[in-house]
């Protein structure tokens, strides 16, 4: 069988509503039986992006094909891709049977009612098949909705933000749950989310999303440890960022004037152009330590910090360290209890090691993909 | 530790009955009172129907023009009006008319209005916003002004030599339409447009979305519309005494007998009318409740 044939391939795709470009000029492949999660904050085009593999949205300019197939301009059920809807759009006058039957019958199919009870089983709502949608709670309901998609085994399951109106527990369970199902029947999962938590614990390739382009794209391990953007450094988790300037740029490591002290960071982890670049560091991976006490020798030092802030989060604590040009770093420390907590007012040096630190473009807003809390939620 | 609050709580309902007499009936009536007035205005409501149920059950004395007149007294009881609904003349055909007229206009109006909805909420087009309003003007113009205008123009345009049916079935229809654009309006505004893409996802085509999904979602919107369109046209007397021309409707009947020999058959009809309709709101509770009950 000729696998690879099945890829989603978008090409330079293009949506405009009026003046507003919602989707600029997009190009990305997704190999067939992957795990792909779009992950943006609202607004980034990544729905825009589904809807149009979709066929619910017509592009504006690109094409989409499926394999060697051109879907681009088919109408929405003609493609063999299927939805899972944003809060499911399950059939509120139809039984969960008739809801997953639904692809099934319209395509004619004739023993459609052993496959529907054979889906109804393996989404776990056997004794359910005779109800309404409103009788089912959340995640009974977002099961019928999967199983109403993957029935019809589509070359491409398209999923749209499908855990978000579920509660944190469930979510969890649902997104082992998924996964679970995605690894069984080897669908290609496009999985639309601006939970990137989420996004990292299930997808195989993240595509970060921001204002209608791709920011960054690759693994989720790769996403954190090295992003190439302050959007993509903000947005997955939480990033220190520090202006520095650059004195050598030549080396395997990269040496800046990090406010006045010399740090390395590895060169594969430079991104920036020109003489100044963010500096950046997550707070789990800078080692609080008191003043004067030894350090690794391959570690970079920031010295004369202050403990400004401790938040006890029970697995971790969260310090807040001021240090001397009036910025305040994050420093997580697991709770391992080998050492007692820093105290308010504590002065502390902070290090790591050259290859956890990353330089990004000093042009780019330090603030990029930080999340108020609305966006959360 | 159990015996504790066991002990705690019998005091407290053995100090219960100490409080005065007084306040607790001032108490039982303010807990009282809405239901009291709810009661009320049920009464209210339906002393006038129980009033012309028991009417319909009553002997109405023999008036001077040799026709019985029904005075408004209880005089006796007959089941004599139940079994001679028809003998007043044209009483019964007032009613055939009134049906037919009240279907047609019913039907025409359903189906015209139902299309302007779904036109006015899922399309946008060049003078939307205008239509909107234009829909509601209708609604919004006193019968009397509506009737005389349809006259002037039936008669401008020739048509006052066939003033009857199909003069009162346009009347009735142009003010239908607007209550029938409403109402499936509200209806299709609360659908969610996701259901018909995610039938389209699964692949239904235009036609099997609407047949499947679309109408059946609307469906409660349109018999309301249509229950709604039948009582307003089966009632109506201003517009239709405008444009019947020699034609007499049940209403137009009421108005006349009023004028000369009331018969007491209008009482039973009366009845006959409202039970109809309280069989039919009955059912649809009931209906309503079992769809509940088998959802909880």
């Amino acid at each position: 069988m000729a696998e690879t044939s099945q890829d989603l391939h978008l090409e330079s795709l293009t949506k405009r509503f009026g003046d507003f470009t919602a989707v600029r000029d997009l190009t990305l492949t997704v190999p067939s039986g992957s795990f792909f999660a779009l992950l943006g904050p609202s607004g980034c085009g990544k729905t825009t992006t589904l809807r149009m593999v979709a066929g619910l949205e017509d592009p504006t300019q690109g094409r989409i094909l499926i394999g060697e197939q051109d879907i681009t301009r088919l109408r929405p059920y003609k493609r063999p891709v299927n939805t899972v809807f944003q809060s499911y759009a399950l059939f509120p006058h139809l039984t969960i049977f008739e809801n997953v039957a639904f692809g099934l019958r319209r395509r004619g199919i004739k023993d459609y009612k052993q496959k529907t009870h054979d889906m109804i089983d393996l989404v776990q709502l056997g004794p359910y098949a005779g109800r309404k949608p409103a009788q089912l709670s959340g995640g009974q309901q977002q099961r019928v909705a999967l199983g109403r998609a993957l029935i019809n085994e589509p070359g491409v399951l398209l999923l749209d933000e499908p855990l978000g109106a579920l509660d944190l527990k469930l979510r969890r369970q649902m997104q082992i749950e998924l996964k679970r199902i995605q690894t069984e029947i080897e669908v290609t999962f496009v999985h639309v989310t601006h939970d990137q938590e989420e996004a990292m614990t299930m997808a195989d390739t993240i595509a970060v999303m921001n204002q209608g382009v791709i920011e960054q794209m690759g693994a989720p391990d790769d996403l954190y440890e090295n992003p190439v953007t302050t959007f993509v450094a903000n947005f997955l988790g939480q990033s220190n960022l520090i202006m520095t300037d650059i004195i050598d740029g030549s080396g395997a490591e990269v040496v800046v004037d990090c406010q006045g002290q010399k740090i390395g960071v590895t060169s594969e982890r430079c991104h920036a152009q020109g003489r100044k670049a963010w500096l950046g560091i997550r707070p789990e991976k800078i080692f609080a330590s008191q003043v004067g006490e030894s350090e690794h020798t391959d570690s970079n030092v920031l010295r004369g910090g202050r403990i400004s802030d401790v938040s006890f989060i029970g697995v971790s604590t969260q310090y807040l360290v001021a240090m001397p040009w009036e910025q305040e770093l994050m420093v997580f420390e697991q709770n391992t209890g080998r050492r007692p907590l820093f105290k308010n007012g504590d002065n502390v040096d902070l290090s790591w090691s050259s290859e956890h630190a990353f330089l990004l473009d000093a042009d780019q807003d330090a603030h990029a993909g930080m999340m108020t809390p609305e966006d959360r939620e | 530790m159990a015996t504790d609050v066991q002990d705690r709580t019998a005091t407290e309902s053995r100090a219960q009955p100490a409080r005065p007499p007084r306040r607790n009936l001032a108490r039982w009536f303010s807990d009282h009172l809405v239901l009291l007035i709810g009661i009320l205005v049920l009464v209210y409501m339906f002393v006038p129907i129980g009033y012309i149920f028991a009417l319909s059950f009553s002997q109405p004395p023999a008036s001077a023009t040799g026709h019985t007149s029904a005075t408004g007294q209880f005089e006796s009881f007959t089941w004599g009006n139940w079994t001679s609904i028809c003998d007043p003349e044209g009483l019964c055909d007032s009613v055939k008319l009134s049906l037919e007229v009240s279907i047609t206009a019913t039907v025409i109006a359903t189906i015209l209005g139902t299309l302007m909805a779904f036109a006015l909420v899922r399309h946008s087009f060049r003078g939307r916003g205008v239509s909107n309003l234009l829909v509601f003007l209708p609604m919004a113009t006193p019968e009397v002004v509506m009737g005389s205008s349809l006259l002037a123009m039936f008669v401008a345009v020739g048509m006052d030599s066939i003033l009857g049916f199909t003069t009162i079935v346009i009347a009735h229809v142009l003010f239908c339409l607007s209550f029938v654009v409403v109402t499936v309006k509200a209806r299709l505004q609360g659908m969610d447009s996701r259901l018909e893409q995610a039938a389209m996802d699964l692949y239904a085509n235009e036609w099997q979305t609407f047949r499947l999904i679309t109408l059946p979602l609307a469906m409660p919107g349109i018999v309301a519309a249509a229950l709604l369109s039948f009582s307003l046209s089966f009632d109506d007397f201003i517009v239709t005494n405008f444009t019947a021309g020699q034609s007499v409707t049940f209403p137009l009947y009421i108005y006349g007998a009023k004028l000369k020999d009331f018969p007491a058959q209008l009482f039973v009809v009366g009845t006959i009318m409202f039970l109809i309709s309280f069989v039919f709101v009955t059912a649809g509770e009931i209906y309503r409740r079992r769809r509940v009950r088998a959802w909880s």
